[in-house]
């Protein structure tokens, strides 16, 4: 497969690839599959109908991989797909996605993505998703993402997923659903920056319905310039069960941010936490770094940084 | 018989340098102020409150020499911590000149003071999400490459167990004690002329403290730079080759602990050790 030198900058930057990958893989090249890799023991089909693939992980599958990176370098496109991943039972694995644009044009483009996760028993799956835009100087065309994941975890299983957004994607809409059985549990990171008019909304449903079922959902963003950020979440707990959310953002400029969180304890026994910090960087922070020999830009850049880390 | 002939080598070798050091500060006045490696000059310092003008400090003149480790002392609310802090820079006087190393840095700011060699461990050590005591300790050190090994060199000198720490984030899931040592291990990191620690044992549990002379006790006995502590525990002025002691600020005395420590047992200059666990008991 030959790659030019946007798509493997793109690459390195949304799933830290230097080239091909190893294992099971997909990379899709603007809107269509460009190359494909099945395993023993993970099958990646196309969809039977519609855009997208279906990933199946048998029983058992542990120290695994599969990566399914999206490129995009044209302007003007709008790409729609959904990948399902059916997950065996006692698997242990880790799933790389994400999807990097590059517009070199002014016309906008687009890529919605629809994640869904079957995670069987007693499954333990780490997902890590990164998403990236970059524009050609002089262009106007704007860079869209709306990333929508739904999560559905058997008894015992364990998901973690963290899902970053850091350069050039001008609006987003992400949506996390997610569905956890009897001791199950869930955790979500997400981290996010915006700067100059870039918007970015994230909302995160965790149903809780089975006993000792945990979901912790995390996001950490940082609003500069005259960015927005909107955060919803809402925990609903249908069981004895564990539910924590956190929202904490930074304010750097003009930036905006609102945070929405919900928590719903349908059950007697559910305990919901949610704790939420939004503000400028503290000024003894920017002192603090200062007194190590950072100047106030690279105190900022500084906690910035280890904030989205 | 001559008086060179009198006196003994050594002696004589201690008139030629003191002849020499004299000669020396007349064809190079610049040079004479590191004689002191920090001067400050009738500083002053006010602040504009409910009733009016307040002043912090009135006219604070202090020469402290290379190498030796200070004691600043006195009752709550005379301007130690405001005077340590304007030394660092993070606040500015009102009035007067401090000089480092000979060098005017009354203008200076907070940065170029601390590249200039002068580290400060603050009273209430900063929280920060996401930074890792790592990464804490890489910063101060100035060395972007330096590796987990030399990191946990200084956390196991303030008496931390540095497997546990190293990734830790240093942010609410520290206790105040811990807090504390990983704020001096940032400071040690910097290897600076000029150390200052605003009040290290304020929050800490009794054994933390006990420890902590310990590291203060180890940093006088192996560090070349000066120091200066803000504190009014006896025994961290136990430790100290001289004593300032401020109030209502200004002066009150200074002089080597022998003079001024017996001076002071007893009062609000020289509170004991135990007091640290009445005070802080609940704390950890």
């Amino acid at each position: 497969m030959q790659m030019d030198a946007i798509e493997k900058r793109i690459l390195e930057e949304v799933a830290e690839l230097h080239g091909m990958p190893q294992g099971a893989y997909n990379i899709r090249y603007n809107g269509e599959a460009q190359a494909r890799q099945s395993t023993k023991e993970i099958e990646i089909t196309p969809r039977a109908e519609g855009s997208g693939i279906d990933i199946r992980i048998k029983d058992g599958t542990v120290n695994q991989s599969c990566c399914i990176p999206v490129v995009i370098a044209k302007t003007g496109l709008k790409d729609v797909v959904t990948n399902d991943f059916y997950i065996g039972e006692n698997c242990d694995i880790v799933i790389v996605a994400g999807c990097g644009i590059h517009n070199c044009g002014d016309q906008d483009s687009q890529h919605d993505g629809l994640h869904r996760f079957y995670v069987g028993k007693n499954s333990k799956v780490k997902y890590v998703e990164r998403h990236y835009g970059e524009t050609d100087d002089g262009t106007r065309g704007g860079n869209i993402m709306n990333p929508l994941t739904e999560i559905y975890l058997e008894e015992g299983a364990q998901m973690e997923m963290e899902s970053t957004q850091i350069k050039g994607i001008d609006s987003t809409r992400r949506e996390m659903k997610a569905v956890v059985k009897e001791n199950a549990s869930l955790i979500i990171k997400e981290r996010l920056l915006t700067n100059g008019t870039q918007y970015a909304e994230s909302r995160m449903d965790a149903e809780l319905v089975g006993e000792n079922a945990s979901a912790n959902l995390i996001s950490r963003s940082v609003a500069t310039d005259q960015s927005k950020t909107t955060y919803y979440s809402n925990i609903v707990g249908k069981a004895p069960c564990h539910g924590h959310s956190e929202c904490d953002a930074i304010i750097i400029g003009e930036g905006k941010v609102l945070a929405v969180p919900a928590l719903d304890a349908a059950h007697p026994d559910a305990a919901l936490i949610h704790e939420a910090a939004i503000g400028k960087i503290a000024g003894e922070q920017l002192v603090k770094l200062q007194t190590l020999g950072l100047t106030e830009e690279e105190a900022e850049s500084a906690i910035v940084e280890g904030f989205l880390k | 018989m001559g008086f060179y002939a009198k006196i003994d080598a050594a002696r004589r070798r201690c008139i030629f340098f003191r002849s020499l050091k004299h000669f020396y500060k007349l064809i190079c006045p610049k040079e004479a102020g590191k004689e002191y490696m920090l001067e400050l000059k009738n500083i002053t310092y006010n602040v504009d409150d409910e009733q009016g003008k307040k002043e912090i400090l009135n006219g604070v003149s202090l020469s402290i020499p290379d190498g030796k480790f200070v004691v600043i002392t006195g009752p709550n609310g005379g301007g130690k911590s405001t005077l340590a802090k304007i030394i660092a820079g993070i606040y500015q006087p009102t009035g007067g000149q401090i000089l480092f190393d000979g060098e005017d840095i009354t203008e200076k700011g907070i940065t170029e003071r601390a590249r200039s060699g002068i580290s400060f461990a603050f009273q209430q050590p900063v929280r920060f999400k996401g930074i890792e005591v790592y990464d804490l300790l890489r910063l101060a050190s100035g060395d972007k490459d330096m590796t987990q090994g030399q990191a946990c060199q200084y956390l196991s000198e303030v008496g931390l167990c540095a497997r546990d720490y190293i990734n830790r984030e240093v942010d609410a899931s520290l206790s105040g004690g811990e807090l504390k040592r990983i704020e001096i291990a940032t400071v040690l990191a910097r290897k600076s002329k000029l150390s200052i620690f605003d009040e290290p044992e304020a929050g800490i549990d009794l054994w933390s403290f006990t420890n902590l002379i310990r590291v203060f006790e180890a940093i006088k006995e192996e560090t070349k730079g000066t120091i200066i502590i803000i504190s009014h525990q006896e025994r961290i002025l136990n430790i100290a080759d001289e004593i300032v002691v401020i109030e209502r600020g200004q002066i009150r005395r200074q002089g080597p602990k022998e003079e001024v420590l017996p001076e002071i047992l007893g009062s609000d200059s020289a509170v004991p050790g135990c007091h640290v666990q009445k005070e802080q008991g609940g704390m950890h």
